[in-house]
């Protein structure tokens, strides 16, 4: 192909680079992404033989599995009763589907007053138009402040098993970060525009969802999980440094205490007025409107801050061991 | 309404606030007020129970919100519930205060406020569990003390505990999994979660022939998930290693606590939602009867089996959770009563040994062999008296606890006598033999007096009561506890049948 401009300057400009990148004469990635190879281990042969030869006697001494005839005796009766168990099992949940009541009919008995009153009175009860979100956090309100209550406590139980409280040297956190990603590539170009684009809009929606739980589907619980997506997806792109700008296990610690009382106190407000028959004085709004529904609307705010910040928190804890 | 009215509610709400408010507190202070809200709730109990009993109201509802029970939540209190709560809340703080000094040596001292967190969370979970009047509010509540028990579990972190974590996690879903599935299809069959309108809905299905296939399934499948978690004879691999490598804390809470908050829910799916008469009429409760009859035999036959004292106290626990099982498959309302007495006799009395061994075996250069304790009971003398109290218990001596529930066990089988009243009685006798067995070769043994060179050798030392006023106080209270229930029997089997006759 006849050119103007030398090869050499012609791969400077994008095109060039393009076509150079298409014919696989070069890799952009090469060098300017942080890969770096795995250290390389002692490689004193003698220490290498020694530990595989412990290895395999440590094998062949306790888990002698091949003619340990207890062991396969116990490994075949273990399958047998498993298979025997679940199918038992499978057979006889099966026959009992088949003897119940037909999906969709109409004379089922679940289509009772419970579920009619819900569908009728439902948004003059609770002021909501999304008649799910009504029950949940009006009419059941209490399961679902256990159900809240249910991530809580898995974080803290994530916390114990993750958490990495050492705060220097061999083993602590900061070192185990380093490790863990230490083979990934680092300021991926792609993964971070990407990110700056799509982590705004993404946090958006999941606001959006929540403020209009009571109005549309959605709600607390869905909307939090998208803001968590955002928020691990801001982490990978950009690592701990920016995210913990403004997310740290003190932020996490605050938001959910904030949060979970919140709801705890608005709550026993409401049961406690509600048991002894007393106006709670909290208005409903205009159906349909933004602010309205009561309790509702700060009750998914708490919801979806819960939720998020668990899936943060779970992300944060399973890479680092704190965060 | 009165005002004392408001106490189940007032005791879910805060023991949940205050596991909520823990994770901002620093480690003391969550201690503080964890044992705040316990004692809180104790007495709060405590003073419902004597209301109740005073104005003679069987039981009452409360409404958890501005909606009436089939659409909104309720809960509701009676005496048995009220006792039940106030029972539990003793145990948890003296098994909390008991076990304070090994938290220390065994927990990072950074994750401390967690474990008041889970501590928290767990009470919140059982006063639920006690109280509630809906399937699905107690499945929830379930499920929180489920995830809060794999933390008590986990959270002295050996290779053991996680084991044993991951076991228990494994088993105690699959009991979930089960109760839940069988919650669906009752509310497929009845289109109800309130306990009274499902059992309305159970009898015209029953009376109806309609749909019995799917209900029988029902009924099997919840009781088998309930079962599995509060280990039943067969399920009860998971067991043993929870609580024997757990720290001794959540050993006791484990034991007394969880597991019967579980049997307390089951009680009362019997009586409210299924009620007595199909559940009686029902083989469920025969297969519930051998299967208790077998645990029975075998934790006794495991725990004499076992070398390690912790694990052989979590073995008898085997053995006296189907005594509890063996009670139900009675069918008779004897029965019920000698099991729910059993239930308070074993929570008194597990923890009660759970923590004197740990005073036992600290003094025996912390090895956990039965064979190292020998003399320990001189070491540490107030250690020796509790485990020598709770096994002369467990055993059916008469004037410690274990003895009324084995004589109301025996009662109950006799008074009505089936095919069941000579494997009952038979049993239970050789269950009592192996007990002894096991337990009181474990007395001897610590009051067989080491000598003086061996202690020197191994570097055994003894405890004095004012080197650890704390323990020797609630192992004082735990004796207290299981005499009160030994010889003041009456007034509690009375207080529990009334409550049962208000239960359905």
């Amino acid at each position: 192909m006849s050119r103007l401009i030398p090869e050499e300057e012609y791969g400077k400009k994008p095109a060039g680079a393009f076509r150079q990148w298409m014919s696989g004469i070069r890799d952009p990635y090469l060098g300017n992404v942080e890969v770096k190879a795995r250290a390389g281990q002692d490689e004193n042969e003698e220490l290498l033989k020694e530990h595989q030869e412990e290895v395999v006697s440590v094998i062949r001494k306790v888990h002698d599995v091949a003619n340990n005839s207890q062991y396969i005796l116990f490994r075949k009766f273990y399958k047998a009763a498993a298979l025997i168990c679940c199918l038992t099992l499978t057979v006889m949940l099966l026959v009992t589907v088949a003897y119940l009541p037909p999906v969709g009919s109409a004379d089922n008995p679940a289509h009772n007053e419970v579920a009619a009153k819900y569908i009728e009175d439902g948004l003059q009860d609770t002021g909501a138009v999304n008649i799910v979100t009504g029950m949940i956090l009006d009419y059941r309100a209490f399961d679902t402040f256990g159900e809240s209550n249910v991530l809580f406590i898995a974080t803290c139980t994530v916390l114990i098993l993750m958490r990495n409280d050492k705060k220097k040297g061999k083993g602590s956190a900061e070192e185990e970060e380093h490790r863990d990603s230490f083979y990934e590539p680092k300021a991926d170009k792609i993964l971070q525009t990407a990110a700056l684009i799509l982590v705004p809009f993404i946090i958006l929606f999941g606001i959006y969802v929540i403020l209009n739980g009571h109005l549309s589907p959605g709600g607390g619980f869905s909307g939090g999980a998208i803001i968590g997506a955002g928020l691990i997806l801001y982490l990978n792109a950009f690592g701990f440094e920016k995210t913990e700008r403004f997310f740290t296990a003190k932020t996490y610690k605050w938001v959910s205490f904030s949060a979970l009382s919140f709801y705890c106190i608005a709550k026993s407000y409401s049961f406690y007025t509600g048991a002894h028959h007393l106006e709670s004085g909290i208005p409903l709004g205009t159906a349909g409107n933004i602010l309205s529904s009561g309790l509702i609307l700060p009750l998914n705010i708490c919801v979806g801050l819960v939720v998020a910040c668990t899936m943060y928190a779970f992300f944060a804890l399973f890479r680092k061991g704190g965060f | 309404m009165d005002f004392i009215q408001n106490v189940p509610f007032f005791s879910i709400m805060i023991s949940m606030f205050s596991g909520i408010v823990s994770s901002i507190l620093s480690e003391k202070w969550a201690k503080r007020l964890n044992t705040a809200v316990i004692l809180a709730v104790g007495v709060m109990s405590g003073a419902l129970l004597i209301w109740l009993c005073r104005t003679g109201c069987g039981s009452y509802i409360f409404m958890m919100g501005h909606f009436p029970a089939p659409w909104g939540n309720e809960i509701r209190a009676g005496v048995l519930e009220a006792g039940m709560a106030m029972f539990f809340s003793i145990v948890m703080l003296l098994s909390m205060t008991g076990g304070r000094k090994k938290l220390f040596d065994e927990v990072e001292y950074s994750k401390h406020n967690i474990y008041y967190i889970l501590v928290d969370m767990m009470l919140s979970s059982l006063l639920a569990l006690i109280y509630t009047n809906d399937l699905f509010t107690a499945y929830v509540f379930v499920e929180i003390n489920t995830i809060a028990a794999c933390g008590l579990i986990m959270i002295r972190q050996n290779g053991r505990t996680i084991e044993a974590a991951v076991r228990y996690m494994i088993m105690s879903l699959l009991g979930s999994g089960l109760l839940l599935m069988g919650i669906c299809m009752l509310y497929d069959l009845t289109g109800h979660l309130l306990m009274s309108n499902i059992q309305q809905a159970m009898a015209d299905i029953m009376a109806n022939g309609t749909y019995r296939i799917p209900m029988l399934v029902t009924v099997g499948i919840m009781t088998i998930g309930l079962a599995i978690k509060s280990a039943l004879f067969p399920c009860h691999a998971w067991l043993p290693d929870a609580y024997g490598y757990a720290t001794v804390s959540s050993a006791a809470m484990l034991s007394s606590l969880v597991s019967k908050g579980y049997i307390f829910l089951l009680i009362k799916i019997f009586y409210r939602v299924i009620g007595l008469d199909i559940i009686y009429s029902s083989h469920i409760i025969g297969i519930l009867f051998i299967f208790g009859l077998c645990g029975m035999l075998f934790g006794s036959f495991s725990a004499i089996g076992e070398k390690d004292i912790r694990r052989m106290i979590a073995f008898s626990s085997v053995a006296q959770i189907g005594y509890i099982y063996m009670g139900f498959g009675l069918g008779t309302q004897e029965g019920m009563v000698a099991s729910v007495y059993h239930i308070l006799v074993h929570a008194a009395t597990k923890s009660l040994l759970f923590i004197s061994a740990i005073g036992l075996t600290e003094v025996s250069g912390g090895s956990r062999s039965f064979f190292a304790l020998n003399g320990s009971g001189y070491r540490n003398r107030i250690a020796g008296v509790g485990f020598a109290v709770g096994s002369l218990s467990m055993v059916g001596i008469p004037s410690f606890s274990g003895f009324v529930s084995k004589l109301l066990f025996a009662k109950a089988a006799i008074i009505n006598p089936t095919w069941k009243m000579f494997p009952t009685v038979i049993v239970l006798a050789i269950s009592t033999i192996l007990n002894a067995i096991y337990f009181l070769k474990t007395v001897i043994r610590i009051y067989t007096p080491e000598s003086a060179l061996v202690e020197e050798e191994k570097g055994y030392y003894g405890i004095r009561w004012n080197q650890q006023r704390l323990y020797t106080v609630t192992i004082i209270l735990f004796v207290i506890l299981n005499l009160i229930l030994g010889m003041n029997s009456q007034p509690v089997i009375h207080l529990i049948e009334t409550g049962l006759a208000n239960f359905a």
